[in-house]
């Protein structure tokens, strides 16, 4: 019976990592929806971005109070880990603080002493940080799309941190050798005296506890990211990779056009020529995009990234100027209706079933599409180098291209460039007058 | 005022140093038409062999591309990348940020290679080459404010070369409290320009002319013919037409060098 409590240790650390996977192969399904494009060049660009940006946090700093603040949680939970390596091999093993063997007392002091302080620094920002959400009147996070969930998300992210981070103070504070020894409780040791009166076996059964909450709080945390604005903690290092190295006005050609526009344009083609064998069934390209699939895979994985922190909204001159246009929630939608899209293709064995929604209409409207000026305010402001502006531009193709839907001035306008060469009703041969006026 | 046309050159057997691009807006709005050809008195002291495409230049597609008609834009860019190539153009320069982007960006990938320039980057290389001057004793003393055209800075990165220009200027710059990559967009870009904003509780050129207008400028700078109308309505939605006036740095520069 003695082994029962590694044993069952393995089994929570197993379906814990189990369950985490299952959701990641999902995730990575999902994403894979998309239409390919390719960024597998300039790699040595690719990486410096991800090292600058994802790892040193180099965009996040523009604000600085919350950039900082920022650094000390991301500091935290990363350094916090190794302490997390300790528990779950005294969990598989049944030894205590193995570290402190292998490491010397020196060090492990050293090392524990460190985390304290991390931890209580990560306690207080974390602290703030709810104190902006909720208490403070920050524009960004009381914006219509933050109602319901994603609000209760971005709490429940620092409720469990903050219960994290004290479970790991009270496990030291309440393990009489290590506070005996006296080395490396730099925090905890202001926090023993609050267990004054409590026996030695009381003490013990308060630190296991908390040890087997705190890792037992790790793994669901672990498994909650999936569901979580909290995601962009794995996936800004493939997303910062990822992203659009080109200058950010340039938008792409799309070469199904192309294709075509080379055929109108060549005297020797045949307009009415049989299409060529084995193409006669080629269902024609979607020009644009209306649902999820039409868009690229990094565009999706745009989406699983954002972490609603709402910098690109903040910035964006439709929002500021009341319109129904937010950057967050054209990612936000995306992904929501993405989710659907997935938990379709699960209960439908594998292939996704029409459900008669799409993103567009049912997620986002033109009204939202039509409000965007293309500034790449949110392309430049966001944190982990998600593209808003890219799904808007397609989905406006997709309005233009397939249902002719765009607004009437702006056919009239297109209407114009065909006919005279300028947005304007003007006659082409007037284009130099100018050089004769004044 | 001399403006030479490609065809004119080609029938006289010259290739000109550099393609002045002028946009539709260059070309047609009356607002837009100053700027131009304040640009061209620059050209014309600086000595720089010229020419235009004139009634051969078309709509680069920008506006149509950014509504979303990709069959337009490529239409619109197939058709100016014949005629460009036609006449073997290598070097292109315009006043409008939006063409400079399409050009520069956009008309590679369909077969149109060229070196493109913003007007502002041209003219500060004619000064770094020594061939051109600004008279820094007209407009000393004013206080200036530049407004970063979307397709300039964040499309581009280019923060700078209006920046020097408008110091050479001897005048004050003061900076908005959004600026560079953090500029506010006058609201023309992705088509606006052509079409009435959606529902809101306030237009955007109006948004920026005020943080314009807190800096207290006697001149707003800018550096798009779209721009300069924006914020043109601003001050005049602001009332503030006798204190404030907004123009292109390059009829600042024909100003103060007299031209
Ligand atoms: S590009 Fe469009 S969505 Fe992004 S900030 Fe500008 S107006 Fe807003
Ligand atoms: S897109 Fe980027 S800036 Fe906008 S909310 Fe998501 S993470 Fe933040």
């Amino acid at each position: 019976m003695q082994y029962l409590p590694n044993i069952i240790f393995a089994l929570a650390l197993a379906f814990g990592l189990g369950f985490f996977v299952m959701n990641i192969r999902k995730l990575i399904r999902n994403i894979n929806l998309g239409k390919d494009v390719n960024r597998k060049d300039k790699k040595p660009e690719r990486l410096k971005n991800m090292i600058k940006i994802a790892l040193g946090q180099s965009k996040m700093v523009k604000r600085p109070l919350s950039g900082f603040l920022h650094i000390i949680v991301y500091v935290g939970f990363i350094i916090i880990n190794i302490e997390v390596l300790e528990i779950i091999i005294d969990g598989l093993f049944g030894s205590h603080r193995i570290f402190q063997e292998v490491l010397g007392d020196g060090f492990y002091a050293f090392l524990i002493g460190f985390f304290e302080i991390l931890a209580a620094l990560v306690f207080v920002a974390v602290v703030i940080f709810w104190l902006r959400r909720n208490v403070s009147n920050i524009k960004r996070f009381l914006s219509k799309e933050m109602k319901g969930w994603p609000k209760k998300d971005g709490n429940n992210i620092l409720y469990f941190e903050m219960v994290l981070m004290t479970l790991f103070l009270v496990m030291n504070a309440t393990d009489v050798h290590f506070q005996q020894a006296g080395i490396g409780n730099p925090i905890s040791q202001f926090i023993t005296p609050l267990f004054d009166g409590f026996s030695a076996e009381g003490l013990h059964t308060i630190e296991r506890t908390c040890w087997w909450i705190h890792i037992l709080g790790i793994l669901v945390f672990l498994n909650y990211l999936y569901y979580s604005k909290h995601l962009h903690i794995l996936l800004a290092f493939p997303n910062t990779y990822f992203a659009n190295l080109n200058a950010k006005g340039q938008f792409t050609n799309l070469d199904s056009v192309t294709t075509e526009v080379k055929l109108m344009m060549d005297p020797d083609a045949d307009p009415y020529a049989a299409p060529p064998e084995g193409e006669e069934e080629a269902i024609p390209e979607k020009f644009g995009a209306s649902d999820v699939a039409d868009l690229s895979w990094v565009q999706l994985m745009n989406a699983y990234t954002c972490t609603e922190c709402g910098r690109c909204t903040s910035v964006c001159p439709a929002n500021l100027t009341g319109k129904e246009l937010s950057p967050r929630k054209i990612m936000m939608d995306t992904r929501d209706r993405l989710e659907e899209v997935g938990r379709n293709i699960d209960a439908n064995k594998g292939v996704f079933v029409d459900d008669g929604k799409q993103l567009l209409n049912d997620y986002i409207s033109p009204e939202e599409l039509w409000a965007c000026t293309s500034c790449n305010a949110c392309v430049e402001e966001c944190p982990v180098n998600i593209d808003p502006l890219s799904i808007i531009m397609d989905m406006r193709r997709y309005l233009v291209m397939e249902e002719s839907a765009a607004p009437q001035e702006l056919n009239m306008m297109m209407t114009n460039i065909e006919n005279n060469g300028a947005p304007w009703q003007y006659n082409q041969q007037d284009r130099l007058n100018w050089a004769n006026e004044e | 005022m001399m403006v030479p046309t490609m065809a004119d050159m080609m029938a006289q057997g010259k290739q000109p140093e550099v393609l002045f691009w002028v946009g539709a807006a260059g070309s047609y709005d009356d607002r837009a038409k100053k700027i131009s050809r304040a640009f061209v008195k620059i050209l014309h002291q600086a000595k720089v062999d010229f020419a235009v495409l004139g009634t051969e230049e078309s709509s680069t597609g920008d506006a149509a591309k950014r509504a979303g008609n990709e069959f337009l834009f490529q239409m619109q860019a197939m058709m100016n990348i014949e005629v460009l190539n036609g006449y073997e153009v290598k070097k292109i320069v315009t006043c409008d940020p939006h063409s400079f982007n399409t050009l520069k960006n956009e008309y590679p990938g369909l077969g149109g290679k060229y070196e493109v320039f913003h007007h502002t980057q041209f003219i500060q290389n004619l000064i770094k080459e020594g061939r051109l001057k600004i008279d820094d004793t007209t407009l000393k003393g004013k206080r200036v404010t530049f407004h970063d055209p979307c397709y300039l800075g964040r499309a581009n990165d280019v923060y700078e070369s209006p920046r020097e220009l408008i110091k050479r200027l001897g005048v004050n710059l003061t900076e908005m409290k959004r600026n560079k990559s953090t500029a506010l967009c006058c609201g023309a870009g992705g088509a606006q320009m052509f079409k009435d904003a959606e529902k809101g509780d306030k237009e955007i050129n109006v948004l920026r002319t005020e943080d314009a207008l807190e800096t207290k400028p006697n001149i707003i700078a800018t550096g798009c013919p779209y721009c300069n109308t924006m914020m043109t309505d601003g001050i005049k939605f602001k009332e503030k037409e006798a204190e404030v006036v907004v123009k292109d740095i390059a009829e600042l520069i024909a100003e103060a060098n007299k031209l």
